[in-house]
């Protein structure tokens, strides 16, 4: 058998894991690493092979390659030893549509030894005001916070959150959030799937992007944000859309001699990448007002988590 | 191989019979409290029996015995099958479909623990069942041979097994609304033609032969023979064994969780 060659704190450890679905490599060659009292986020387009690597590191799926070890533990061969330890909100809920939402919570607390008090863990997530409610006539925010209640009602050591804020509201998602922080500050090695930027940029202490089955980038937000091409500032403009970045790329090139990149990902919004510098913008305004253009904003400013996710996996859709 | 006993307690977790007992009860509600599973379980049942025995719209040759003799034993076999079957069958489907099976594998309870509760469930929804259809039929003059009713309970427990078997192998393997309908087409064949209320020497045609050796006819044939005291046939008992190993081995190799 393997040994656990986990460093000390490393709470979820997935070396070369592969799954194939009819032939597929959903999950091909995929390492993943969480700690102990830190959000690990797994961001990745539809389709990457998130929820595969979530299901296979909660034992709900076998490996057809690689190993996973949660705690140190074969999350199927040890699946006893580890069930009271994990906890688990899975991307469709998993919960039962024709019984209360209160009643939900309390059937899944009744499988701990010792739960958490279910009064405190309602009124932090809202959940007095449906507790009364059949789950069949829940809103999907509603939902959503009825399952990350059930995830972390049995005290768990590691959480595996499946999209965790898909359909909330701000306020909801705050709550979650928040709670998402105190779990790692009382030690909890979380490990949440999402494509929401923000939430990475909010939570995550560490980030894995995933695309087609693989890590194809790790890192601290900074450290993503940081790598990659055009380290130096790139400005963000808002103005009337059509406007010909080949000739605007062309006029900012004469003045520095330099390379410049100007694109129009969404109508009327366009980056200008290069050696940005405090004579590029008023070669910018320039150009803009020699075409009659009233900007509606410009800003200055790194690359954002977004720009690396969109770098890293395209701009096409899926 | 770790050297920690495998036993020993998670600190974790509740005791497995105290996480059995709540998905026993967790499913016994669900049963008896969505009205649609009530209606299949309880309401027809009961209907079918006072139907039976106040109207003479179906002919039977009760052999001599009481018409309501003779019906309630059948009326009893058909209650085990829509909650061993059709609710049960449904109810997995539905919650396989939304990941409840999924969720629940994932907490201490386990898919052993699952499997577990399910069965108990099913034998409290049919003890509920067994008092209410009971207590009509006793209204209505029925007289089971006492000696019976051991063996009975003995029938119950074996039809309850392949019917449930068969339920998990049809919710694991189908899609949700495809067991909807086969389940409930599935009753309705076994009640008209199975072998549950009519016996099968009374079915027209090729049924005559074929339906003692489905368990639907194994178990009414069983339970009339233990409560009209003629004796429970060994063939029921046979049938319904070799069912149960089929159906389990069938849903053991071809369930999905996903």
């Amino acid at each position: 058998m393997p040994t656990t060659d986990a460093p000390s704190g490393a709470a979820v450890v997935a070396r070369g894991l592969r799954k194939t679905y009819g032939g597929r490599d959903v999950v091909d060659g995929l390492d993943l690493q969480a700690t102990a009292g830190a959000v690990t986020a797994v961001l990745g387009p539809n389709g990457a092979g998130k929820t595969t690597t979530v299901e296979c590191c909660e034992g709900l799926r076998t490996p057809d390659g690689g190993t996973v070890r949660v705690l140190g533990l074969d999350p199927v061969a040890d699946a006893v030893r580890l069930r009271p330890r994990v906890g688990v909100m899975l991307q469709d809920g998993g919960l039962p549509t024709g019984v209360r939402a209160g009643e939900m919570l309390r059937h899944v607390a009744a499988m701990y030894a010792a739960p958490r008090d279910l009064g405190e863990l309602s009124a932090r997530l809202g959940l007095d005001a449906f507790a009364r409610t059949t789950v069949r006539r829940l809103s999907g925010g509603q939902r959503q916070r009825l399952a990350l209640a059930a995830a972390v009602v049995g005290r768990p050591e590691v959480v595996f959150l499946d999209e965790p804020s898909a359909g909330l509201d701000p306020q909801s998602r705050h709550a979650v959030w928040d709670l998402v922080r105190e779990l790692r500050a009382e030690g909890v090695a979380v490990v949440l799937t999402t494509h929401l930027m923000a939430e990475a940029e909010d939570l995550a202490d560490r980030v894995h992007v995933v695309d087609h089955g693989r890590v194809i980038a790790s890192g601290s937000v900074p450290e993503l944000v940081a790598s990659g091409p055009g380290t130096s500032p790139t400005i963000r403009l808002d103005a009337r859309p059509g406007l010909d970045v080949d000739a605007l790329q062309e006029h900012l090139g004469a003045l520095d001699g330099g390379t410049w990149t100007v694109a129009e990902p969404s109508p009327g919004e366009y980056t200008v990448a290069g050696r940005t510098g405090p004579a590029t913008l008023a070669a910018l305004t320039a150009w803009l007002a020699d075409h009659d253009v009233l900007a509606r904003r410009i800003a200055v400013g790194r690359r954002t988590l977004e720009d690396v996710f969109l770098d890293l996996t395209g701009r096409h859709l899926r | 191989m770790s050297t920690a006993n495998p036993t020993a307690a998670h600190p974790g977790a509740a005791s497995p019979a105290r996480r059995v007992a709540a998905q026993a009860s967790f499913e016994t509600r669900a049963i008896l409290r969505n009205g649609e599973q009530l209606l299949v379980t309880i309401v027809v049942p009961v209907l079918l029996l006072v139907g039976l025995v106040r109207t003479s719209l179906v002919e039977l040759d009760t052999a001599g015995a009481t018409r309501i003799d003779f019906v309630t034993p059948g009326v009893l076999a058909l209650a085990c099958v829509t909650t061993a079957f059709t609710s049960q069958s449904i109810a997995t489907a539905f919650d396989r479909r939304n990941g409840v099976l999924r969720l629940l594998a994932t907490t201490p309870l386990g898919r052993g623990g699952l499997l577990a509760g399910k069965i108990l469930g099913v034998l409290a929804v049919e003890v509920v069942q067994v008092v209410v259809i009971g207590g009509v039929a006793l209204a209505l003059g029925w007289q089971p041979v006492l000696a019976g009713l051991l063996p009975a309970a003995g029938l119950l427990l074996l039809g309850t097994a392949a019917f449930t078997a068969l339920a998990l192998l049809l919710a694991g393997t189908l899609r949700a609304e495809g067991v909807l309908a086969v389940a409930n087409l599935v009753l309705v064949l076994l009640v008209v033609g199975g072998g549950l209320i009519v016996p099968p020497s009374e079915l027209p045609g090729a049924l005559a032969h074929l339906a003692a050796f489905l368990p639907s006819g194994a178990l009414g044939e069983g339970l009339r023979g233990a409560l009209l005291g003629t004796g429970v046939p060994a063939l029921s008992v046979v049938v319904l064994v070799a069912w149960t190993a089929a159906f389990g081995a069938g849903a053991g190799r071809l369930f999905r969780w996903h």
